[in-house]
C-alpha cells in the first residue's frame, strides 16, 4: 500500500478526533489535500494557498539566514583578531570556521524559535479544533534573524511563548492578530531584558564571555561588538572602521539577519516580483526614512545643533545610510509588509509605509536607551493601520453617499393592476 | 451618448475545451425538470397536481409572494414527480414529455402599441417574467416596481462560456421585440453591451450600445452597471441575459413559449465540445454523451466553472444556463503540492507558479481546492481582479459579521454573487466569497427590503 493511501486511511481514522488538526498539519505538509470545491462557489481555484505564500517569504529569507551564519563567525573572529587587512570573500568570509560559529550560535536560535512556536500553535489548534495555520512558518524564521546573536535560548523561548500567545492566539490566530507576532517577540525581549538586549556586548559572539573573563581577572583584551548605530549614538562615529560597502553587503555587527542590505534588497525584489509582498509599503517606507533622514541632516547643516549635542552623531549620519545600517531594511522588506497587521487598502499602504520609515529614523535618533526604532515604529503603525484604512474606506463611502443625492428612485406601482392577474390556484 | 467600457483589472481564465462553433440538435429528452434552486428567494405554490397533463407554456406554479408571477412548463407532457426536500420544500418538478408537443395558447402582442401595464401582464402570464432579474439582491424582478435602467450584457468573458455572438445569430427579430418591450418598462435607458460589432445585438434600436473590452469580468453585467450607472440605495436595475431575450421576444411575436436554447457543452472532460440546440430543463445526458466524455471521474456543471451549480450527467439544464461545463474532479492528493513549482495551474501570483509566463496558454484545471480554507491573510490581491469601485475584502468582512450599515455603505447593493467569482477563484485563503455575498444579500433584503 502506498504512503498516500496509508495516510489517507489515517486521516479518516483521526477525522473528528481531538488530534485531527495535529495530524492534518503533518499530512498537508506532505500532500496537498484531496479536497474539492464545494457547491455554491467556484468549481476551480487558483494554484496559490497560504502555505505557498508563506513558503515564498521563507525562500526570500534563506539567503539572509545563510549569510548571517557566516557573518556570525566573521564578526566573532574579527573581534578577536582584528578585521582582515585586505578582505577576500572566499578566504575571510565564506569559511568553514565562520560557518561553524553560525551552526553553534544561529541554528539553535532557529530551532528553538520554530520548536517552541510550533508547539504553542499545535496546542492551540488542538484545543480550539481548527487547523494549524501557516503564519508561524514565517514568524519562526523572522524571530532568530531579528534578535542579537547572544540571546540566551531560554529568553528566546519565553519571548516566543509570550509573542505567539499574547500577540496572536488570543486574537484568534493567523489573520486576526493586531500586532506582528515576530515584533511582539522582539519587543518582549527588549523590554523584559533591557540590560541584556542593549549595549555593545550582545551583538558579537564571544564579547560577553570575554568581558566576564576580564571581570574574573584574566589578562585579555575586551571585545567590542558595538553596532554602527551604537557608535553614532555615542558620537564616536570617527572610531568606526566600516566602509559603505561593508554596510551595504553586511559585514558589520548587528542583529543576526539584519546586516546585509544587499541580500535583503534581493529578497525584497523577489517578494515584489512574486506579488507576495506589497511594493507600495516598501517604496513608501524607503521614502519616509529618507525624508526623516534628510530633515535631520538639514538640522545639522543649519547649525541648529552642535557637535556637543548627544544627537549629533546620528543626526549628521548621511540620510541614505540609514537604510543600510541597523534593522531598517530588514524591517521594511519582511516585517512592514506583513499583510495581516499592515494597512489593507492600497492607498492606506502608502501612508502606512511612509510613517514606518519616517518614525523608524526618528526613534532611532532620539531613543536614549537604544539606537534603533524599526520594531517600535512598525508596532506603532500596526496599531494605526486600521485607522488609516478606516479613513481610506470612508473616502469610498463618501463617494457613494454623494452619488445617492442623484438617485433615481421610482415609487412602486400602486394602480392595483397586479391584483387582477392573480392566478387560479389548485 | 454611448460610453465604451474598458476594463484593465481582471483575469482571463483560459481553459481547455472551448466549444467548437457548430450546433447539433440534441436528442429529445424523455423527462424535463424545473429546478426550484434556480429561482432564489421564490416560494412556489403549485397550480397543477401530480399526474396532470400540461402543455408547453402552461403554468406550473406561481410565486407565493407575488401571485401574478407564473412559472410555466417548457414542454408538454405529464407532471410525473414532485421532488421535495426538508419541510416538504419543493426541489424539482419533473415532466414526462409527450410524443407530440402541444403549445399552450397565448396571443402575440403588438409591442409598439401596447401599454406598460399590458406588457407586464403578458410577460407575467406567459412565464417570461422570471427571466428578468433585478439588482440589488440578484433575484427575480418585482413587477410592481420600476427600474431606473435595464442592462443586457452581450459579451461573454467568463471561462468557456457560450459565445453570445454565435448563439444569438439569426435571432435579431426576437431580440428587437424583447428589447422594445423592455424599453417600455423603464423610464430610463436600456443598456446593451457588446464585445464586437459582429454581435447581433449591435444592430438593435432603442438602446444605448456600449463596446466592452478587457479581461473577465468585463462581460459580467455587474461590472458594466458599475461602470455606466452604479446602483444607489433605493434604486433598482433590471438585467436580462440575451438568450432569455430570445424566448421573451418569440413569445411577444408568436404568443408561444418556446423554451428552446443553444447551449455550449464545453470543458476538458468533453471529447468533442460544441453547441447543442435543446430546451430548458432537458436532461444533460441527452447531449453530453453525444459529445462523449474523456474520463470516469468528472464533474458536470450547470453554467461556467466560476458561477455554475454542481450537477450530474443525469441532471437537468438550468433555467438560466446556456453553458454546461464538464471538468475532471480533483479529489486526489498531490505530493508537496504546496511548495513545488506549478506549471499546469492558473495563478494570480508568481510564487513558483508560472502561468504569468504564458498568458494565452489553455489550462486543464480540476476541482481541487489547491489548499485549505483559512482566515483572510493576504491583502491587495482581490483589487487586482476586481474592477468595481468597491473594496472587496472590506465588503466581504462586513457580510461575514452581518454589519448592515457597513454592507450598505460599502456597496452591497451594487453586487451579485457572480461579481465575486473571480476574487473567489484567486483567493489564497480559499474563502467562499459568493456564498458570503449571497448570505449578505439575503440578510440585507430581509432586514431592509
Amino acid at each position: 500500500m502506498s504512503l498516500k493511501s496509508k495516510l489517507h486511511e489515517l486521516k479518516l481514522k483521526y477525522q473528528g478526533k481531538k488530534m485531527a488538526p495535529a495530524f492534518n498539519a503533518f499530512h498537508t505538509f506532505l500532500f496537498s489535500p484531496d479536497e474539492t470545491t464545494h457547491a455554491g462557489g467556484t468549481h476551480v481555484k487558483s494554484a496559490d494557498d497560504l502555505k505557498r505564500t508563506m513558503n515564498t517569504v521563507i525562500m526570500a529569507l534563506i539567503p539572509v539566514l545563510i549569510f548571517s551564519m557566516f557573518n556570525a563567525g566573521y564578526q566573532h573572529f574579527s573581534a578577536i583578531n582584528g578585521f582582515p587587512a585586505d578582505f577576500s570573500l572566499m578566504n575571510d568570509f565564506l569559511t568553514w570556521d565562520n560557518f561553524w560559529i553560525g551552526i553553534i550560535k544561529v541554528l539553535p536560535l532557529v530551532v528553538v524559535s520554530y520548536g517552541v512556536g510550533l508547539i504553542v500553535e499545535f496546542i492551540f489548534a488542538v484545543i480550539k479544533g481548527h487547523e494549524v495555520e501557516e503564519g508561524y512558518l514565517v514568524t519562526g524564521m523572522l524571530v532568530p534573524l531579528i534578535v542579537p546573536i547572544d540571546t540566551p535560548l531560554w529568553m528566546l523561548s519565553v519571548a516566543v511563548v509570550f509573542g505567539v500567545v499574547i500577540g496572536k492566539e488570543v486574537f484568534g490566530g493567523t489573520g486576526m492578530n493586531i500586532l506582528n507576532p515576530a515584533l511582539t517577540i522582539r519587543a518582549f525581549l527588549f523590554f523584559a531584558y533591557p540590560t541584556w538586549m542593549s549595549g555593545d556586548k550582545v551583538w558579537v559572539y564571544g564579547a560577553r564571555e570575554r568581558s566576564e573573563e576580564i571581570l574574573a581577572g584574566a589578562n585579555v583584551d575586551a571585545i567590542s561588538g558595538e553596532t554602527i548605530l551604537g557608535y553614532l549614538a555615542q558620537n564616536k562615529g570617527a572610531e568606526m572602521t566600516y566602509s559603505v560597502s561593508d554596510m551595504f553587503f553586511g559585514f558589520i555587527p548587528g542583529s543576526v539577519g539584519e546586516t546585509s542590505a544587499f541580500l535583503i534588497l534581493l529578497g525584497g525584489l523577489f517578494l515584489i516580483f512574486t506579488k507576495i509582498a506589497s511594493w507600495r509599503i516598501m517604496v513608501s517606507a524607503v521614502i519616509g526614512s529618507l525624508v526623516m533622514g534628510l530633515i535631520f541632516n538639514q538640522v545639522v547643516d543649519f547649525g541648529w545643533i552642535g557637535e556637543s549635542s548627544k544627537f549629533y552623531g546620528l543626526m549628521s549620519f548621511d540620510f541614505w545610510k540609514h537604510l543600510i545600517v541597523g534593522g531598517l531594511a530588514f524591517g521594511i522588506v519582511y516585517m512592514a509588509t506583513d499583510p495581516v497587521t499592515g494597512s489593507q487598502t492600497n492607498k492606506g499602504k502608502w501612508y502606512y509605509g511612509f510613517f514606518i520609515g519616517f518614525i523608524s529614523v526618528m526613534i532611532r535618533v532620539f531613543n536614549p536607551a537604544y539606537p534603533e526604532g524599526v520594531f517600535l515604529a512598525i508596532l506603532l503603525m500596526n496599531v494605526f493601520a486600521p485607522t488609516i484604512d478606516h479613513y481610506v474606506v470612508r473616502g469610498n463611502i463618501k463617494r457613494r453617499m454623494n452619488r445617492l443625492k442623484n438617485a433615481t428612485i421610482y415609487p412602486k406601482d400602486s394602480d392595483g393592476k397586479a391584483e387582477e392577474l392573480k392566478a387560479e390556484t389548485v | 451618448m454611448s460610453k465604451d467600457i474598458r476594463i484593465k483589472k481582471g483575469l482571463n481564465i483560459n481553459l481547455v475545451g472551448t466549444a467548437e462553433q457548430t450546433t447539433s440538435k440534441a436528442v429529445l429528452s424523455n423527462v424535463y425538470a424545473i429546478q426550484l434552486s434556480d429561482f432564489h428567494g421564490i416560494t412556489p405554490k403549485l397550480m397543477v397536481k401530480q399526474g396532470a397533463e400540461v402543455k408547453a407554456g402552461e403554468p406550473l406554479f406561481y410565486n407565493k409572494n407575488m401571485e401574478s408571477m407564473l412559472f410555466v412548463s417548457p414542454i408538454s407532457g405529464e407532471l410525473i414527480e414532485i421532488e421535495r426536500g426538508d419541510r416538504r420544500r419543493i426541489l424539482t418538478l419533473k415532466i414526462l414529455a409527450d410524443k407530440t408537443q402541444e403549445a399552450f395558447s397565448g396571443a402575440a402582442l403588438d409591442v409598439e402599441n401596447a401599454s406598460k401595464e399590458e406588457l407586464k401582464a403578458v410577460l407575467l402570464k406567459s412565464g417570461c417574467w422570471p427571466f428578468i432579474k433585478q439588482r440589488p439582491y440578484d433575484v427575480v424582478a418585482n413587477p410592481d416596481t420600476t427600474p431606473k435602467s435595464i442592462f443586457i450584457s452581450g459579451y461573454s468573458s467568463g471561462p468557456l462560456q457560450a459565445d453570445l455572438d454565435y448563439v444569438l445569430q439569426g435571432k435579431e427579430k426576437e431580440l428587437q421585440a424583447a428589447i422594445s418591450a423592455l424599453g417600455k418598462l423603464t423610464p430610463g435607458k436600456v443598456h446593451v453591451s457588446v464585445g464586437s460589432s459582429k454581435s447581433p445585438l449591435s444592430s438593435m434600436t432603442g438602446v444605448e450600445l456600449h463596446n466592452v473590452s478587457g479581461p473577465h469580468p468585463a462581460g459580467l453585467v455587474g461590472t458594466q452597471i458599475n461602470k455606466l450607472d452604479p446602483i444607489n440605495k433605493g434604486e433598482l436595475v433590471w438585467t436580462v441575459t440575451p438568450q432569455d431575450l430570445i424566448i421573451i421576444g418569440e413569445y411577444l411575436l408568436t404568443g408561444k413559449f418556446n423554451a428552446e436554447r443553444v447551449v455550449a457543452l464545453a470543458g476538458s472532460s468533453v471529447k468533442a465540445p460544441k453547441y447543442y440546440t435543446t430546451k430548458i430543463g432537458a436532461e444533460i445526458s441527452t447531449f453530453l454523451y453525444a459529445s462523449g466524455v474523456n474520463e470516469e471521474n468528472f464533474r458536470v456543471i450547470n453554467g461556467d466553472v466560476l458561477t455554475g451549480s454542481k450537477s450530474k450527467p443525469d441532471g437537468y439544464l438550468g433555467y438560466y444556463n446556456n453553458t454546461v461545463t464538464v471538468i475532471p474532479e480533483g479529489d486526489d492528493y498531490e505530493l508537496f503540492g504546496w511548495n513545488k513549482p506549478v506549471f499546469n495551474k492558473i495563478s494570480a501570483t508568481r510564487a513558483l507558479t508560472f502561468s504569468w509566463m504564458q498568458p494565452n496558454k489553455k489550462y486543464d484545471l480540476d476541482t481541487n481546492t489547491n489548499g485549505e480554507h483559512r482566515a483572510f491573510v493576504v491583502t491587495g490581491q482581490y483589487e487586482k481582479v476586481f474592477p468595481m469601485d468597491i473594496f472587496p475584502m472590506q465588503l466581504l468582512k462586513a457580510c461575514m459579521v452581518k454589519d448592515l450599515d457597513e454592507m450598505e455603505q460599502l456597496g452591497l447593493y451594487e453586487v451579485a454573487p457572480e461579481d465575486f467569482s473571480l476574487t473567489e477563484f484567486i483567493c489564497i485563503s480559499k474563502q467562499p466569497h459568493q456564498k458570503i455575498i449571497r448570505e449578505g444579500l439575503d440578510l440585507l433584503q430581509k432586514e431592509i427590503g
